[in-house]
């Protein structure tokens, strides 16, 4: 795992055929290729990634990408996937809701949240 | 010996246990299985009820505004506020406030305002720094991070690795070797600013533990007044020392009371499964579970109450301090492992809390001092100088 979520971007389509039920982060971003909103899916999420997947696209009218990471950390990769952002871009996604986080300086420069 | 709780302590361990059942193990229900943060709202209300009863700050001196408990008693109440699947980590949220780094109370005058008296007025936070990608069982010869005086200052480089609360942490206390000859007696405790330039969280470091998660830290040139010395020049270790003795009691309440918590769902559960006609309860293999669980609690009970009434009568209590936490840790783990035995399916399911129990108590047998340096400090005061 690196310390970005470096999984291949997929449009709303595939990312429905492909993904299953199990926990995880998620990341959506617009035509530009921005992250607006970041979530997981954790040990409570019906149907797991995919339930919360297809949930938040119905909210999320301009995320055209999805990329996901499964994982039974998904609070803690959560966490640090917006710290990440909070570091490279100097603040949350644009559609993220205001959320209490620390601190990450991650070494090296910007890839991409 | 008395082993009867006082009418005083019956009391307010009634009070927190009500607190646990009322109060926290509600809100769960509609939490996160992994989370260890109630909303603002919850947060802030619960603050207020146990202001109310008397018991916030806990774990803080009188002379500091903390409410005079003793410390056996204490040892019983943490018992108590673990009792909830975030019990481990983050026992009643916070709810009850926190005494910060112990450390602090031994501090200069100046570093209590900037640091302790912020920190018991819930403004700031601390991290404690002492492990490295070098070791953790063995700091006094691990530490690789390296202080060396410029002036007024001192620039460290180094890193420190599991760190838990850096991130979001105002300061901390950071463990540097200031003299390389000196081995145990030539580590320094700084207080560190974590704003100040050359001090970077670079990642968090996933564990078992998902919510309340470990960082890794590294300083680049990171400069600290001479005045941020904690303690005195070469002598931080003693400091570390003594912080992770006295944090074994908590340590092993906090594993006693999420025995607890499981065997009585055990206890409730077994007399109502049925397998092949019976209930579970009435197999042999089955109460042979239960009753070693209740062995396994007394023994660690009594081994840390033990250790707690030697703290507060002021007598030495490494050697009761390392079994309290060599002994609850691991049959922490065995009660819980035996639970989910119990409950089948159910039992490593998230609907319960045993998988989160399972998990985190898999780190206390390494966290704050692996068992095996437990025993190794047993040994050393079994055998004394004959060891040396
Ligand atoms: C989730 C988490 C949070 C943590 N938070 C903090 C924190 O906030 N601050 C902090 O400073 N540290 C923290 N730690 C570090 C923790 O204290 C160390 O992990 C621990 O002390 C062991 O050090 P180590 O991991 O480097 O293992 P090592 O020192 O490399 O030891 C590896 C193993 O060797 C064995 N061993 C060690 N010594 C002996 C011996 N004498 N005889 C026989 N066997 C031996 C033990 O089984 C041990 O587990 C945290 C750790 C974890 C996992």
């Amino acid at each position: 795992m690196g310390l970005r979520l470096d999984k291949p971007w997929l449009s709303s389509e595939q990312v429905l055929a492909k993904v299953r039920g199990q926990m995880g982060v998620y990341q959506f971003a617009n035509e530009a290729g921005e992250v607006v909103y970041m979530s997981y899916a954790g040990g409570r999420s019906l149907g797991g990634l995919r339930g919360e997947i297809s949930r938040s696209l119905t909210e999320q009218s301009d995320a055209t990408q999805v990329r996901y990471e499964i994982t039974t950390s998904y609070l803690s990769r959560y966490k640090e996937l917006l710290m990440l952002h909070q570091a490279d871009y100097g603040g949350l996604p644009t559609h993220h809701p205001s959320i209490r986080l620390g601190r990450l300086s991650p070494a090296g420069g910007t890839n991409g949240s | 010996m008395d082993l009867n709780l006082t009418p005083e302590q019956d009391l307010i361990i009634g009070m927190v246990r009500r607190f646990v059942r009322d109060e926290i193990v509600p809100l769960e229900q509609n939490l996160d299985p992994d989370a260890d943060e109630l909303e603002d709202e919850d947060r802030l209300r619960l603050v207020a009820k146990t202001k109310e009863m008397g018991l916030y700050g806990l774990d803080i001196p009188p002379e500091y505004g903390g409410p005079d408990i003793d410390l056996v008693t204490r040892t019983l109440l943490a018992v108590e506020m673990s009792q909830h699947r975030a019990g481990l980590y983050a026992p009643c949220y916070g709810t009850f406030g926190g005494a910060g780094l112990a450390q602090l109370f031994e501090a200069t005058e100046p570093q209590k305002e900037k640091y302790l008296y912020p920190t018991l007025r819930g403004e700031k936070r601390g991290f404690f720094g002492l492990s490295e990608p070098s070791g953790g069982s063995d700091p006094a010869r691990a530490i690789q991070t390296k202080a060396v005086r410029d002036g007024d200052d001192w620039v460290i480089n180094g890193g420190k690795l599991w760190i838990s609360g850096a991130d979001k942490a105002d300061f901390g206390l950071v463990f540097a070797r200031t003299d390389s000859d000196q081995g145990r007696n030539g580590v320094t405790c700084f207080i560190v600013d974590t704003d100040q330039p050359g001090f970077h969280v670079r990642r968090i470091v996933h564990t078992l533990r998902s919510a309340h998660y470990a960082t890794e830290l590294q300083f680049e040139d990171l400069r600290v007044s001479n005045d941020n010395i904690l303690g005195q020049l070469n002598k931080g270790f003693a400091i570390a020392n003594d912080r992770l003795t006295r944090q074994r009691i908590p340590y092993a309440a906090g594993c006693i009371g999420v025995a607890i918590k499981a065997q009585e769902m055990a206890l409730e559960y077994v007399p109502q499964r049925e397998t092949f006609g019976a209930p579970l309860s009435t197999r042999q293999s089955i109460q042979w579970m239960l009753v070693d669980n209740d062995i396994d609690i007394r023994q660690s009970l009594w081994i840390t109450v033990e250790a707690a009434s030697k703290a507060q009568q002021g007598e030495s209590f490494r050697k009761e301090a390392a079994m309290a936490k060599l002994v609850a840790t691991e049959a922490g783990g065995r009660v819980v492992d035996r639970c989910m035995q119990m409950f089948g399916g159910l039992g490593v399911a998230k609907d319960l809390p045993f998988e989160r129990w399972y998990r985190e108590m898999r780190i206390r047998r390494i966290g704050e001092g692996p068992s095996e340096v437990q025993r190794h400090v047993i040994a050393r005061e079994l055998l004394g100088a004959s060891l040396r």
